[in-house]
This record gives structure tokens, sequence and C-alpha cells, in this order.
């Protein structure tokens, strides 16, 4: 047992885990935040996507160990004060989801896309974008549609944000 | 129109917990003390196990048991089952091998169930699982479907590996058709095997409470209540009344969540054993391993025509593969799910089908979205391009020519198709795909080198699955009506308890919509209650796309009970005749007056019961109702797949798709339209992408989303939508239903538009571009023609 240490969702958490802890599993078991899923054993799937100092990583790849002093987002902590997420609320507006197993790892990961590509997304780029989360339900069609807006609706709602691009 | 009622786009009430994080997945529940479980499956496809060492993984740490067959037998628990018997042509039952949960002296495929392991951590049960030693004595495996006759049995009860030779429809009369026809079109070909690949694992978790002598098991279901039947009466866990089964939030199923597998039987079965909850997760190898796959079928097809280019007969053999086990619903699936529907939107007067069920050492096959009539849908579909494209007739014309006009229509084969309109379908979708641009997109894709090809699929599929009379005389084991509850509390607000299951298709939604439309209430006064055998008293669960259909009409029979009743009410406290009572727009007024009372003062007074005696009338307001339609029913349309082909690499790309649906009423459009798509995904997946291999010593070499391809967002294109309007004759409602359509669509439709770009029709699923390039290579003097 090692203990590990890290700011999850903004709280400092702790505990002592096996070594071969991944973070995903340190999070739903040790955290019970079961809001992170796992979908798949190959790093392809990425229900697990969550924000690791900022950037989008897939937790089931991850060693918690390694994420030692660390700040992780999860879809837990994406509301704030109670309001959504833009994000989130464009993929309830958009039915960017069905049975809702994909949709955590979808949202983060589309919060990191208009991180990394802007507020101005095209279908091609979305879809290339999601190389790697699979969902099985929505053929795509309004998840791409539910970034696309998402996107649009970060930028309107956090013009600091944007200038700063 | 009421702004939450039927035919409203509403946005859904479940997604507040699942775009928050706040889904409770089966995996999500933890009781406090759980163990976790691990499987030993086998590495061998066929083996005689000649002994189980479990010495080495009981002493690893936090190892608590390790449970092989010997102490289920000695437990006295049942096999499972497979709920539906077929008839072979010589009338002999289908021959159904003992399915044990956990082997008992033989595994028949890679993955099959040998052992499990239950310790303090789910890594240490799969630590502990590796140091079980089993002595393997391998047998020849057979995966081949074509090739079972002679090879070693699977099961001693069937030595030639066939479980049934059945067949549907008149031979005589269809050969006699044959003999007659101008002309012919035959077409070999496999519907590719599948694995269904829901993105949430199966997982269970089983509780024993030894106070009560009661269980609990958690897990991922679509079909709760028939998972309990078949867990109490036929594997004997407990009577029904002692366990209760519950599905949570349910990350999607497309069928592979209907059946009872053997990991949720042994892992409430421990729970007692252990005396501690017992909990199971697969990981994604696992559910390659073990799910339930779907299709894979070796078909031979035909169809023969008059020289006016009607048809006149249509000839079909297909063996399917069942796998290693019948799984619960195995057997209807290449039969009656299947052969029923190869009269397609057609006037065919004479077909013939027979089906060959083989077993091999490979996962047990089952339903998959869709079940029995993609398949039959792709003999049709395909045979219908081929026969137009041969006597050099246009494909749509030709169709139109055949389609059946006359509606009530009885086929050859068990069906009555009850309503539908299938030409508007075809002139709404050649509109919406502007067909008439498309010799000049084919033009420009010429000129930069493209292929540019158009496939159509004018499909039907028979939902609802029900009457119950009516399968139970095909051979169902289970009636297949629904049930619901609806409860109104004192101050208005609605609980709606309903046997149907969603995961994924927003019930809470719809069937909201659908108590607000009755009663005049707003959606938000409307819960929906399911998943769980103690809240909810019995019900069928959803697949068939049968919860709109059969789940919806329960409901509306359980509504007008308590209008009946609320107008009684109404009556007292107006001091009215019952009879001049009107319900409207959520109010009960007397008629010609404007007397009257809300719906939610009538539940006050139905509670408060002042008004009337008891003698008069019960206190309360609470309904409940059976309900078993009258008929399958027959949602129908158009998809239209025009792709573009790259001829150096093989790649196809899908530039447009076009849909016109049929399903009767719609209740909530954006829901509808969500399911279309993603139906059309999973199809296209099988059409261009998805296909699970053995080798052929049995190994699935296809056991990960890096060895089987998942269509992803940059594979797909968006979709164009369009509906058609034949209500349903057979509900309430006039609902039809729309969860498989686009699965049962697609992979016709996509095929025919490679061919049709190719200009020769040898390709077969999945189209892959190696696939595709191999055939261009075939083919040299087309491409310099292009
Ligand atoms: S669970 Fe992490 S990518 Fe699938
Ligand atoms: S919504 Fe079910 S997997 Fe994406």
């Amino acid at each position: 047992m090692t203990t590990v240490s890290m700011t999850v969702n903004g709280k400092a958490v702790s505990a002592d885990i096996e070594p071969r802890t991944l973070l995903v599993q340190f999070l739903r078991e040790n955290l019970r935040l079961t809001g992170t899923h796992v979908g798949c054993d190959t790093s392809q799937c990425g229900a697990c996507v969550v924000h690791l100092d900022g950037q989008a990583v897939k937790s089931c790849t991850v060693l918690a160990l390694s994420c030692d002093g660390a700040t992780v987002g999860t879809i837990e902590g994406l509301a704030s004060d109670g309001a959504l997420h833009p994000m989130q609320e464009a993929f309830r507006e958009h039915h960017g989801l069905q049975c809702g197993f994909c949709t955590p790892g979808m949202i983060m990961s589309a919060v990191d896309i208009v991180a990394r590509c802007g507020h101005h997304l095209d279908e091609q780029t979305i879809r290339e974008e999601l190389e790697g989360n699979i969902c099985r339900c929505t053929g795509y069609h309004n998840i791409v549609k539910a970034i696309a807006a998402g996107a649009e609706a970060m930028g309107a709602s956090s013009p600091m944000q944007h200038a700063a691009e | 129109m009421n702004a939450t009622g039927i035919g409203a786009a509403v946005r859904r009430k479940e997604d507040q917990r699942f775009i928050t994080g706040k889904g409770q997945y089966t995996d999500d529940v933890n009781r406090a003390g759980q163990a976790y479980a691990a499987f030993v499956r086998s590495p061998h496809a066929h083996a005689e196990i000649r002994g189980i060492d479990t010495s080495a993984a009981l002493a690893m740490p936090g190892v608590i048991a390790v449970l092989t067959g010997a102490d289920l037998a000695a437990d006295k628990i049942g096999g499972l089952i497979c709920g539906w018997m077929i008839h072979s042509k010589d009338g002999s039952p289908m021959k159904a091998g003992a399915h044990p949960a956990l082997a008992q002296g033989k595994v028949r495929y890679v993955g099959d169930h040998v052992a499990v392991v239950i310790a303090e951590t789910a890594l240490q049960a799969r630590d502990a699982a590796e140091a079980v030693s089993v002595d393997y004595n391998v047998l020849p495996a057979v995966v081949d479907p074509a090739k079972v006759k002679g090879a070693t049995a699977v099961h001693d009860v069937a030595p030639d590996n066939t479980v049934f030779s059945w067949q549907l429809g008149d031979k005589a009369g269809t050969d006699a058709a044959f003999a007659s026809a101008a002309h012919v079109t035959r077409l070999d070909f496999i519907n590719n095997r599948l694995v269904p690949n829901a993105i949430e694992p199966r997982a269970a978790v089983g509780d024993y409470d030894a106070g009560t002598d009661s269980f609990t098991l958690y897990t991922t279901s679509q079909n709760p209540h028939v998972a309990r039947l078949v867990l109490s009466a036929f594997i004997g866990i407990a009577p029904e009344n002692k366990l209760r089964v519950i599905a949570p939030d349910v990350g999607g199923g497309f069928g592979s969540k209907i059946f009872i597998y053997a990991e949720e039987t042994v892992c409430v079965w421990a729970a007692k054993r252990v005396g501690r909850p017992v909990k199971w997760t697969a990981d994604r190898t696992e559910a390659f391993l073990a799910d339930a796959h779907g299709r894979d079928h070796v078909t031979r097809a035909e169809l023969a025509l008059d020289a006016k280019g009607k048809m006149l007969g249509l000839r079909v053999h297909t063996i399917a593969n069942l796998g290693a086990y019948l799984s619960t619903f195995s057997s209807s699936v290449p039969t009656y799910l299947y052969a029923p529907l190869l009269s397609g939107q057609y006037d065919i007067p004479a077909i013939y089908a027979e089906v060959d069920g083989v077993y091999t050492n490979t996962a047990p096959v089952d339903a998959y979205r869709g079940a029995g009539r993609p398949e039959a849908t792709f003999v049709v579909e395909r045979l219908v391009e081929v026969a137009a494209r041969e006597i050099g007739s246009d494909p749509v014309a030709f169709r139109k020519k055949n389609f059946v006009s006359k509606f009530p229509h009885q086929t050859p084969v068990i069906m009555n198709y009850d309503v539908g309109n299938y030409p508007a379908a075809m002139d709404k979708a050649l509109e919406l795909a502007d067909y008439k641009g498309f010799a000049r997109r084919k033009r420009e894709s010429a000129k930069a080198g493209k292929l540019r090809g158009l496939g159509f699929s004018a499909y039907i599929e028979a939902c609802g699955i029900a009457p119950s009379q009516a399968v139970g005389s095909l051979g169902a084991g289970v009636g297949l009506w629904e049930s619901a509850e609806v409860r109104v509390n004192p101050t208005g607000s609605v609980e709606v308890l309903t046997g149907s299951h969603s995961h994924g298709q927003g019930h809470e939604t719809t069937f909201a919509q659908l108590v607000s439309d009755r009663l005049g209430i707003g959606i938000d006064q409307v819960s929906v209650v399911h998943g769980d055998t103690d809240k909810v008293q019995f019900g069928m669960g959803t697949y068939g796309s049968r919860s709109g259909a059969v789940g919806m009409s329960a409901i509306v029979k359980a509504l007008d009970k308590v209008i009946a009743k609320g107008r009684k009410v109404a009556a007292y406290v107006l001091e009215a005749a019952e009879s001049d009572i009107e319900f409207k727009d959520g109010r009960f007024t007397v008629a010609g007056t404007d007397k009257g009372l809300a719906f939610g003062e009538v539940a006050l007074q139905a509670y408060i019961a002042h008004k009337f005696s008891g003698q008069e009338l019960e206190p309360g307001l609470k309904e409940g109702a059976f309900y078993d339609p009258t008929n399958f029913t027959f949602p129908a349309g158009v998809h239209i797949c025009e792709l573009e082909i790259d001829p150096d690499t093989g790649v196809a790309r899908i530039d447009r798709w076009t849909a016109v649906d049929d399903f009767g009423t719609v209740i909530n459009p954006m829901i509808v339209e969500g399911q279309v798509h993603g139906g059309i995904a999973q199809g296209v997946g099988q059409a261009l992408l998805e296909g699970a291999h053995y080798d052929d010593e049995g190994q699935l070499v296809t056991a990960s989303f890096m060895d089987y391809a998942m269509p992803r967002a940059g594979d797909l294109p968006s979709y164009t939508v369009g509906m058609t309007v034949t209500p349903c004759p057979s509900n309430p409602l006039g609902i039809k239903g729309c969860g498989e359509a686009g699965a049962i669509a697609a992979p016709p439709a996509v095929i025919n538009a490679i061919t049709d770009a190719l200009g020769h029709e040898h390709v077969a699923m999945p189209a892959t571009s190696q696939e595709i390039w191999r055939a261009l290579q075939r083919m040299p003097t087309q491409m310099a023609a292009e």
C-alpha cells in the first residue's frame, strides 16, 4: 500500500492504495465518484475520460500513483453552484445521449476539444476529434450537434477565456 | 396539442442524472461487506475437464471461496434454459444440450465458465482465478456452421450438431413457382457474426439476507421479471417471493441483456454460500467472449420472376449458428423472428424457407438489435436489388411494381400486414435523398476518380412480439403482454409502474408524456417506475421494439380505468349523474354547465372519501392493467445509402443517408429520431466494419475494441430522417415501434450502394476497405471504363 494525494473536483483527497490501482479505480472505488465509467480494457472507448491538470486523459490508462499532487476534474465537478456546464446543457438540449453510459466521457472529451480547437467547430473536426470515444446508442448524429452547440455556448458564456485562446 | 403531450419533442427527464454523473448503473451499486467474483474461463473451444485443482487459489491473499460446477450441483442449482421450443420438419423437438452455469465435465467454447473465485477485492479475485489449475483433455472444435456434420459433437444429444431442421411455407407451391419462372435470381452470402457491445459491460451484485431468507440481485437486465422467473422456476435459486431482481440504470442492451446468463446466476447463488454480497463486473474481453453474439447465418436465397418482372416465389435455405449452448431466446431468432419476414414489402405468392440451427464451439448466439429481421431484410433487399439489375429494371420501379398495395395482406409466411403505404415512403425518400441529382453527383465523383453508388432498402419488420396466444402456438414459453399500474397520489401527482424497461429509450419521458396527454397534467407531476420486481408486479421487459406498442398500451388501459373511477368520484362531489360527467383537458365537468373539478381535486376527493360511502365506492385512485395486443405491428420504410468509393484504397465513405420510416403514431419525435440514428449506425457497422472471427481452433481473434471495429463518429455521416404515418390498428395509440428499424434497414442499403458503385455483386460483409479493394482487383476492366 502506498499513499496518494491529489485534488479532485477542488477537494484535497488522500488514500492508501495498491500501487497498481488505476486512476479510474481510485475515483470509482476509493472516492465513490461513479460518474466516470469503464467501457473497455484497451483504452479505446473513452467512457473513462477525466481532466488531469486541465487535459483530457483516459483514466483507465493512468496509474493513480502517477497523479500524486495533480488536479483531477470529473463529470461530477463540471456543474458549478448548481448550474449545468454549457456542454452538459447542450447534450440534453440536442438529445446527445440515450443510455447515458458513454456520456460523462463524451462531455469531458467535448470540453477538452473546445479548449484545444476553439468555439467554432465544424462537423468534420468534431467527428475526427471523437476518435477516442465510442457510443453504441446515438449513432453520433446528436452528439456532434450537441458538441457544436455546446462549444458556441461556452464561447458566449466565457468571453474572457475565448479571448485568451 | 398539449406542450408535454403526445407528439411533442420534450427534452428527456432522465438526462439530468446522466449528464451530471449521477446515474446508478449496476457497477455503481455497492453493498456493505461485498466480496468480488472473478470467473475462471475456458481457454479451449472444446475440452473435457479431467480435474480442477483449487488449492493454490484458495491459499492466495483475500480469497474467500473457489466454487465449481460440483458445488452448484450439490446445491441443486439447475442449468440455464432456452425458452422457445422449435420443432423440426419431422416433428421432433429441438435438441437442447444441458447448459450449466459452471461447467460439468466439459467446456464448449473459449470463455465458457469453469469456476468462480470470490475474494475481498476484485484484483485479488482475478489474481486467484489465474491460479486455479484445470486439467483439460482438448477435443477437436467445430467453428464453421457450414461444416458441422461429421465434426465432433458439441452435445451428445445432437450427434450431428444439428439442433433443429425447421421449415416454414409451402415447399411444393414454391417449387412450382420456380419451375414456371422466366427469371431466377440466386445469391449466396454470409450474414456476419456481430458482438452487441453495449458500452456498459454486464454486471451483477448478488445479496442474501439470512434474516428473511431472501435474495436480491442487481443486474444489467432488459427484463428483470423474466430474469426472476427463470432464476426461480427453472434454475431454483429461490421462490419468486424470496427473490428481488433490480435492473437499475442500464447502459444499453440491444438484446444482449435480455438473456439470463451464468454470471448473475452464480453471483446470487454464491452470496448465500459465502454469506456476503458478491459483485462481478465484466471487462470488455469477457463481454466479447461470453455475451451472446448476433446474426451468423449462411444463406442461399432465390427469387423467381415472371416475364413481366412480377415476383412469383422466394426460396431460402439458412444455416444458423447457435453457438455452443442455446441461449434464452436463441431458437426463436433464426426461425419465427426471421422467416415470417421474408415477404418483405412485397406481394410474393409462394415462399419456402428451411433453417438448420447448428451447434458450434463458439459463444452462444441470440437476439441482437433486430433479431432475425435484419437477416430477413438482407435476404429480401439484396435479392430484389440484384434481380432488378439482372432484368434491366429500375430498382425503384421494380420494387413499386411488386409492393403490397392492399391491406390487410396475408403473406404465405404467417404474417398478416395490417396497414401501410409503401410507395409513399419510397417517394418521400427519393425526394429527401435528391435522387434526381444522383446521376450528376456520380459524374462529378467519376471526374475526381471516385466511384459513387446508391442503394435502397425497403424494409418491413414485425414488432411488439405479441399476442400471447399467437406466440404460444409458435413455441414461446411465455406470454408476451405487458402490465402497468397507475397510482394517483392524493395531491394529484402520478406514479406509473411499468413492466417495460428503459436502457436508453427514454421511457421516463415518453411514458410521462402519455400520462400528461391523457390526464392533462404536466410531465413533472408524473414519475415512471421500472426495473424492480419489488415495485412493479410483473412485466415482460423491453426488446423487439415493444415498449411503445405494448407497454404504453397497458398504461392507456390503466389510465382509462383511472378516468372512469375519477368520473364516479366527480359525480358524487358535483352531485350529478355519472353519465353527465365529462373529462377533458384535465377537468371533470358536468356536461352543459360550468361546474367542474380539476384532476387533482378529484384525486383528493377519492382519498378523503367524504362524499361517498365505502359501500358505494372504494376510496383511493389506483388502477392496473395487463395488455395483450391483437397482432404484431409492422413498421416499414425506405432507407437510401449514397456513398463514394476511393478505388485506390477501397475506402467507402457514406455521403448521404436518407431514412423514411412509418412507425405509426410518434410520441416524441426527438427520441424516435435518436432511435433511428442509433439503429443506422449499428447497421452500417455490420455492413462496413464489424465482424466477429474465430480461428480454426475456436479462438475469438476479435475480442477487443482494437480488433473488432466499432463504428466511430468519423465512420458515419449525419442522417436525413423523415416519416410517413399510417397508425397501427392493433393498439389504442396506433404505435408500431421504432427501436430496431435502422439496424434492420441499413445493411442491404450499404451493400446495394457498394455493388452499384462497383458494378458487380460479390462483396461480403463487413465490406471493409480491404474487401472492397480486393473486389476491385477482381474486375480491372470495369475501372478502365469509368
Ligand atoms: S475505459 Fe478507458 S478507454 Fe475504455
Ligand atoms: S448513450 Fe449509450 S453508449 Fe452512448
